[in-house]
């Protein structure tokens, strides 16, 4: 089985503190990382080809020091690792992202399956595994959590809805997305990490694979940012005061006054 | 300190912590609590090619040696010296044949140790046979086929658990220690039994059981190394893993004194935290000259045996003592100053005092590897 | 094009750098420098008070196509019933079609559709596409469908559920149609000079607010969690149109076959629906405690929720998690437990009415949105809450 993987770079933690004083941000050297849920679509892809034998292809759409990551995740099973990086990229929405991934991914050739994580850390939007799906002409089965069965030609899996989980089979070549239900990513192993150190990693722009400029990156975004704000945080909270019981009572007497209780 | 890693050094040693605080970490207190086998960790320090770190090349290992392995032995007891004690045990039981097996018996059973499918196990001790290893009553008689075993075996660290054991037994009963040889039996062969599991003090992660052997039938071709050898091979062994429990000691030592500086910077008696508080620096200060004074001598016994120095005997005794010793001394120190959450098996520190004690017994007693130390000096003495 | 730092004015004062919230910029030899990654936000433009940062934005060709007109909201169901976000998007959706003087239209798949609320909520038309086919949601129809009823009707604005369904397919039609899609929108506004939807969301967990535009893109689509927007009140005079749309079986069909549903049980009180909610977080330190809660819940009648720690050890099933990956919820009271409010819970529960906090942390973040806190052990004071209320 061809697998690709796709994965994105993102900012090592979303727990970025607001100093109360100045309105700006709090850094403290954030590490860039696999986005988590990308880490088990890697997994998940690696224990596909172990299960049916194959390949895992895993691209990036990043700029240049995303190749660190590239390079970890072929200490975690990968076999290839492709890099796409041009300044032309940048300022993409999901839209743009989608296309360029999906012109990579022709330019690959041959694939059995593509996998996403369900969102990233930083964008939160969970749109770029469907929207893939669309450019590539095939179908799309989101927040899976396990695959019970695969072949060449179909896949069956269990997928996560809101009210409860559904069983589905689709055809393949298919794109999915998993949740983290789906499995428990490995660690590095030290072949792997030496695999990794070693490996070489193309990078390829927009001229490589063909496309046209005004179709990725800011300009081909349809969706851009106007305006970014930190959100309203006043600390309205009355904490109660006195021994733990008179507490108690006085919350109850209030939550019953709001006709709460 | 600085020790000079290589870039290969220095990833076996971050991914075996990696592993130790993500996979060992959040479970140690219950695998110390219901003595169970850590087949997890077993299984992620094997996909982690952790195995191969102590195997040649040739054998599908990463071609490691002493230094190597003390490394990631050193990581893994910092966390939890119980299972710490499985992986370097079964490194034991692999350096037999890594050191006296013919080709044929390398080829067969160091893939599947490389690969961690299996684990190895070393069988010398016995009910009268401790210290005085010399006196073990194992036989393996010379018969068609093979050699029937017949004997016991105690405390042995993975019995039970390991596939593949090399066992000491007397092949010519008549020539006492001389006639002692090294043999390699699989679980499951016939004849070939357990006792229960010991209960113990510490490290009890690990499984320590009986080995019982009833007219066992080992395959001629299971003889390791040369008939009579035996004691030979074993010294030279228990030389080059030495280092080995001087690191797990390096390790536990290492985690306690981590532990109790935590603990002793956000305990506030007296309006102030434990550490800033003389009399308990002084002691957080000795701890931590102790260790490290432990960790250079064990590196450098390491280092040594790799060196391919013929005689490391007194190198590997000297750092196992000292550092054994270091163990035990930190460990209890760290519960005393941690006080009563010291005690408390809510807190990890009882657990790694527990832990440590065995370090000054198996492998050669401290008080045996002093004997020998002060024979050597001696010797040197003699000959000057 | 794009973003150009005029090292001239550049007087290397550094307020762009905390006002960048993808620390892209950096001081090199005194003056600013740009890491690659810029999103072309402004924000450090508008921080700059000497004018050295320079932003231009590409000239999309040609202005948005005029012909779209109206708003299109994307009804969902399920087993033939409306989903209660229907009813909060279409009271945003009247809004918003009010604002821009224009239609607001509904569009509804499924069968044996109970569409009465429909018209009465706000919407002028209704386009129903009713069809045994589409009894489990099958998501290949529902993208097709769809956007064959944007191309015919060209609605200038499109919005759906940000449910599981929604966050399924409504990419794929963005996609189709070759238009920007903003997903989980906290606000949407309309700037009626430029005939724009100003669609604000939450990144980086909800620390960082974006607001969003599609210019020439149409419709420009949105997708909103439910529980954010309040559904509006039933006007049952309203009246308006009924469409029926015959769903084309030879042109569209499904890839995808689905075996099996499996509902989850929540428990006797639904978490969606839940008018109070006991939320327990990583504070309660062992599975067994969730039973405390529980029976707190019992007491009032209310749902059990779980922020993600608890979740992730596998102490109470995922359907109870409450937050960024989990269900958004919006009740009268929500009363949470030994949770200590990471931005990623509180996106999921921050509007709820009234909100009570118990931890014994007094640090803890969940007082800065709690409307009444004891900062205490939850072990002694829960108990008190439930003695306290079974005597009433």
């Amino acid at each position: 089985m061809n697998v690709v993987v796709c994965l994105k770079q993102v900012p090592g933690t979303t727990d970025v503190k607001i100093d109360p004083q100045t309105n700006n941000l709090i850094r403290s050297g954030i590490k860039n990382i696999i986005n988590p849920f990308d880490t088990y679509a890697l997994e998940e892809g690696v224990r596909i080809k172990e299960r049916c034998g194959g390949k895992v292809t895993v691209i990036s759409m990043g700029p240049p020091q995303a190749e660190q990551m590239l390079r970890e995740s072929i200490s975690l099973g990968a076999d290839e690792a492709i890099l796409l990086s041009d300044s032309a990229f940048a300022g993409a929405d999901t839209w743009s992202t989608a296309y360029t991934l999906a012109a990579a991914i022709n330019k690959l050739g041959q694939y059995d399956i593509v996998i996403c994580g369900r969102q990233t850390l930083d964008g939160d939007t969970g749109q770029v595994g469907p929207e893939l799906a669309e450019m590539l002409g095939i179908p799309l089965v989101a927040y899976v959590s396990r695959i019970e069965e695969i072949t060449d030609r179909q896949i069956q899996v269990r997928r996560m809805i809101d009210e409860g989980h559904e069983v589905i089979q689709s055809p393949l070549p298919a794109v999915i997305t998993v949740t983290k239900e789906i499995n428990v990513p490995r660690l590095p192993s030290l072949r792997g990490i030496a695999r990794s150190n070693s490996a070489v990693i193309p990078v390829w722009n927009s001229q490589e694979m063909g496309i046209d400029p005004n179709k990725v990156g800011l300009s081909g975004s349809f969706t851009r940012v106007v305006k970014v704000f930190f959100p309203e945080r006043t600390c309205q909270a009355e904490i109660l005061e006195g021994e733990l019981t008179d507490q108690v009572d006085r919350l109850v007497d209030k939550l019953k006054a709001a006709g709460l209780v | 300190m600085e020790y000079f890693l290589t870039e290969q050094q220095r990833t076996m040693k971050s991914l075996a912590r990696r592993i130790a605080e993500e996979k060992i970490l959040p479970i140690r207190a219950e695998l110390d609590e219901k003595e169970e086998f850590p087949w997890a960790t077993i299984k992620e320090l094997a996909n982690a090619d952790m195995f191969r770190v102590f195997v040649p090349k040739e054998y599908e290992g990463l071609g490691g040696g002493c230094f190597e392995l003390a490394l990631v032995v050193e990581e893994l007891s910092r966390v939890c010296s119980g299972v710490a004690v499985v992986y370097a045990a079964s490194a034991l039981g692999s350096f037999t044949l890594m050191g006296y097996g013919t080709e044929a018996q390398k080829r067969k059973y160091l893939p599947a140790l490389a690969s961690g499918a299996k684990l190895a196990a070393f069988a010398l001790t016995e009910a009268t046979a401790g210290s005085d290893a010399g006196a073990i009553k194992t036989t393996a008689e010379k018969v068609d086929g093979g050699y029937l075993l017949n004997g016991t075996k105690q405390f042995i660290t993975n019995g039970g658990d390991a596939e593949i054991y090399t066992v000491i037994a007397l092949t010519d009963k008549s020539k006492g220690p001389r006639g002692a040889s090294a043999l390699l039996v699989e679980k499951g062969t016939p004849g070939f039994s357990f006792g229960k599991k010991e209960r113990k003090m510490g490290i009890r992660a690990s499984s320590t059981r009986e080995l019982v052997f009833r007219n066992c039938l080992v395959p001629e071709e299971n003889l390791i190394g040369k008939p009579g050898r035996g004691f030979i091979m074993v010294m030279k062994l228990l030389d080059l893993s030495r280092p080995g429990v001087g690191a797990q000691a390096v390790g536990v030592a290492q985690g306690a004194l981590e532990a109790a500086l935590g603990y002793t910077e956000q305990r506030i008696q007296f309006g102030h935290p434990l550490a800033t508080l003389p009399v308990v620096q002084d002691i957080l200060a000795e701890m931590a000259i102790r260790v490290e004074a432990a960790r250079a001598l064990v590196y450098a016994a390491a280092r040594t045996v790799d060196s391919g120095v013929y005689d490391y005997t007194e190198t590997s005794a000297m750092a196992k003592v000292f550092a054994s010793d270091v163990a035990m001394k930190v460990t209890t120190d760290a519960v005393q100053i941690c006080g009563g959450a010291g005690y408390m098996k809510d807190y990890p520190l009882e657990k790694m005092m527990r832990d440590a004690k065995i370090t000054q017994i198996y492998e050669g007693s401290n008080q045996v590897l002093r004997n020998a130390i002060a024979n050597d000096l001696r010797k040197r003495k003699a000959r000057t | 094009m794009g973003i150009r730092i005029d090292l001239d004015k550049c007087i290397g004062c550094g307020d762009c750098i905390s006002a960048c919230p993808f620390g892209l910029l950096e001081i090199i030899d005194d003056k600013v420098q740009l890491k690659e990654g810029c999103t072309l936000c402004g924000a450090c433009k508008e921080s700059c008070a000497c004018e050295a940062i320079l932003i231009e934005a590409p000239a999309k060709t040609g202005l948005a196509s005029d012909s779209y007109r109206g708003v299109l909201v994307f009804v969902e169901q399920r087993d033939g019933k409306l989903k209660s976000v229907a009813y909060e998007l279409l009271a945003k959706g009247r809004e918003l079609a009010d604002s821009l003087k224009t239609e607001l239209s509904a569009v509804c798949f499924g069968h044996n559709i109970d569409e009465a609320g429909l018209i009465t909520y706000g919407a002028d038309k209704v386009y129903l596409v009713d069809s045994p086919e589409f009894v489990y949601n099958p998501e290949d129809l529902y993208t097709c469908q769809l956007v064959d009823l944007i191309r015919q009707y060209k609605p200038e604005i499109v919005i759906s559920g940000a449910t599981s369904l929604g966050r399924s397919f409504i990419p794929r039609v963005a996609a189709i149609l070759g238009t920007g899609l903003t997903a989980d929108c906290t606000g949407l506004e309309i700037d009626i000079q430029n005939r724009l939807l100003l669609q604000t969301r939450p990144t980086f967990g909800g620390n960082i607010m974006a607001t969003i535009i599609c210019q020439t893109g149409r419709p420009q689509m949105s997708t909103v969690r439910p529980r954010v927007f309040k559904r509006g009140v039933p006007d049952k005079e309203r009246q308006g149109q009924i469409i029926r749309v015959d769903f084309n079986k030879e042109q569209i069909t499904s890839r995808t076959r689905l075996l099996s549903f499996v509902e989850d049980i929540t428990g006797t009180v639904k978490l969606d629906e839940a008018d109070i909610i006991v939320s327990g977080g990583r504070g309660l330190g062992k599975p067994e405690n969730f039973k405390l809660l529980e029976e707190l819940a019992g007491v009032l009648g209310a749902a059990l929720g779980s922020s993600r720690p608890p979740v992730d050890e596998g102490w109470i099933p995922y359907c109870h998690q409450v937050g960024q990956t989990g269900k958004t919820v919006c009740p009268k009271l929500y009363i949470a437990c030994g949770i200590s409010g990471a931005v990623q819970h509180l996106a999921g529960m921050q509007t709820s009415e009234i909100i009570v906090a118990i931890n014994d942390d007094p640090n803890a973040p969940i007082f800065e949105i709690a409307t009444y806190g004891i900062v205490g052990d939850l072990f002694k004071v829960v108990p008190m809450l439930i003695e306290k209320f079974k005597d009433k």
